[in-house]
């Protein structure tokens, strides 16, 4: 078991291999569909002019992703009504859907450490290997028990993606995760896909 | 007639908070086939402490509470629209207690209404009028990583050598979990539908996933195929979250439909392993939750 607290260094990464258990600490954010859709649209891309608080958003993000981790996540959160805020239940979400845009988000911001499930394809195995970072499997549904090692939210960006697609800002200690794509080029998912695509093939046969 | 809002909100957090005894035990037995130390073990190991957790602390199974699928089955005297009613009422209230998330997105302006109400289609009611004096309501809450991986085949398959037969409807099947990997939150359970329209053969995969791991289906050329096909998904070593290994599968459930002498839908619903199921039944004055 690894220990590692964010931000995170290059050789932090480095380090780091396939298999690898972590248990990670310190400040992470969790972005997903809308949030990568927005960072990409206005700040990477450039094809939408920036309105409203996103000068504001993107300056605190630029400072908290720096050798940050992303969180695939969209939370149940307490006490939405009165602004103390807490995570009930934040396990994490199908990753893929990101694979258009995680890349160039870890390049643009330097990211290190994506953390979601499903693994990712060969566009944010490369950027693990350029930048460098790391994606980590955390395990799917397993919402309560993660939620358990968030220990405070410092607050949230975007709350007008909705609560799920919001940019929570949290503090987390401990959290259990995986090393399924590291940045030697190895992935986990592109293995289990190849041997369980020849799996198929040979059931087919018969 | 009565008023079930409570009773609905009742429905609706035992389902997201307490996962039905049948998936827990088959959860179990996934966990004793796996190698110990192996990284699929473990997330199973980290599941059922999940489950546990989850229970106490009366808190979600899972941060996606997906979509509210009711499967209503009312007797003469119930009105089904002031039981839609009351859903819709008690869907809003187990949102505010944080038994679900706000999962209701306009799809054109992108708006979360906050509630988990969105129009017709959300939450997803289904109504059928029954004989006899009991009101059964079925919910599942099915996430949207799950729905994802969810497949429809037109048979003949080409590419899979699938026919219109039984064989054909195994072929269509076993691609549906290789191309799935863990991105449904494997181990699974199927739902499959043959036969249809495109429409009714998603919805009746669904209702497939409301029976019992370990009931029998009733035709038994279709009962092999389930235990065959079981045996066969978890030969492709995808395994829990995709980590590779025994289980990638907890169980198949399947169902024929009549259809068009043109189409041969074969329709995969994807369940992740938080197989979120309950059953609430009213009888007279007694109401139950299984």
């Amino acid at each position: 078991m690894k220990t590692l607290h964010m931000p995170l260094s290059a050789e932090d990464i480095r380090d780091l291999h396939l298999g690898d258990s972590v248990l990670l600490s310190g400040v992470m954010i969790t972005a997903r569909d809308a949030a990568h859709k927005w960072m990409i649209d206005t700040y990477v891309r450039r094809t939408r002019t920036p309105a409203g608080d996103d000068e504001q958003v993107y300056a605190a993000l630029k400072d908290l992703l720096r050798g940050g981790a992303i969180y695939h996540c969209g939370p149940v959160v307490a006490g939405l009504q009165t602004k103390q805020y807490a995570f009930k239940a934040a396990g994490p979400t199908t990753s893929i859907r990101e694979e258009p845009y995680q890349g160039e988000v870890m390049h643009h911001f330097g990211v290190r450490a994506v953390i979601g499930k499903g693994g990712m394809g060969a566009r944010t195995l490369a950027a693990c290997r350029e930048v460098p970072g790391v994606y980590l499997h955390a395990i799917g549904g397993a919402a309560t028990l993660i939620a358990e090692t968030v220990k405070r939210v410092q607050g949230v960006h975007k709350l007008e993606f909705g609560v799920p697609e919001a940019m929570w800002v949290i503090e987390v200690e401990d959290f259990p995760a995986v090393v399924t794509m590291d940045s030697h080029g190895q992935s986990l998912h592109a293995a289990i896909e190849k041997a369980s695509h020849e799996a198929l093939e040979k059931l087919l046969t018969t | 007639m009565q008023d079930l809002t409570e009773q609905f909100v009742e429905l609706i957090r035992r389902t997201s908070t307490d996962l039905p005894a049948d998936v827990h035990r088959a959860l179990n037995e996934a966990r004793d086939r796996e190698a110990p130390g192996s990284a699929a073990r473990s997330a199973l190991e980290s599941i059922l402490q999940n489950v546990e957790l989850a229970r106490q602390k009366n808190s979600p199974i899972c941060q996606d509470t997906g979509t509210p699928i009711f499967f209503v089955r009312y007797p003469a005297g119930w009105s089904g629209r002031a039981l839609r009613a009351q859903i819709r009422a008690a869907i809003a209230r187990a949102t505010e207690k944080a038994y679900l998330r706000p999962n209701a997105v306009d799809s054109l302006s992108g708006k979360n209404s906050g509630n988990n109400l969105g129009d017709e289609a959300f939450p997803s009611l289904h109504f059928e009028e029954v004989e006899g004096e009991t009101l059964t309501v079925d919910l599942l809450l099915k996430g949207g990583g799950c729905e994802n991986v969810g497949a429809q085949y037109s048979l003949p398959d080409d590419r899979l050598g699938a026919d219109r037969d039984l064989q054909g409807v195994r072929r269509a099947v076993l691609d549906a979990v290789q191309q799935a990997q863990g991105l449904g939150c494997a181990p699974g359970v199927l739902g499959v539908s043959i036969g249809g329209d495109r429409g009714t053969s998603y919805a009746a995969s669904k209702q497939q996933l409301l029976r019992a791991l370990d009931d029998t289906n009733p035709d038994p050329a279709l009962a092999r195929l389930e235990a065959q096909l079981t045996q066969e998904a978890n030969t492709l070593g995808i395994g829990p979250m995709g980590f590779g290994g025994a289980t990638t599968v907890l169980g198949v459930k399947m169902t024929g439909q009549h259809r068009l002498p043109a189409c041969y839908f074969v329709t995969v619903s994807y369940m992740c392993w938080a197989d979120r199921r309950r059953r609430l039944t009213v009888l007279g004055d007694t109401c139950t939750i299984e």
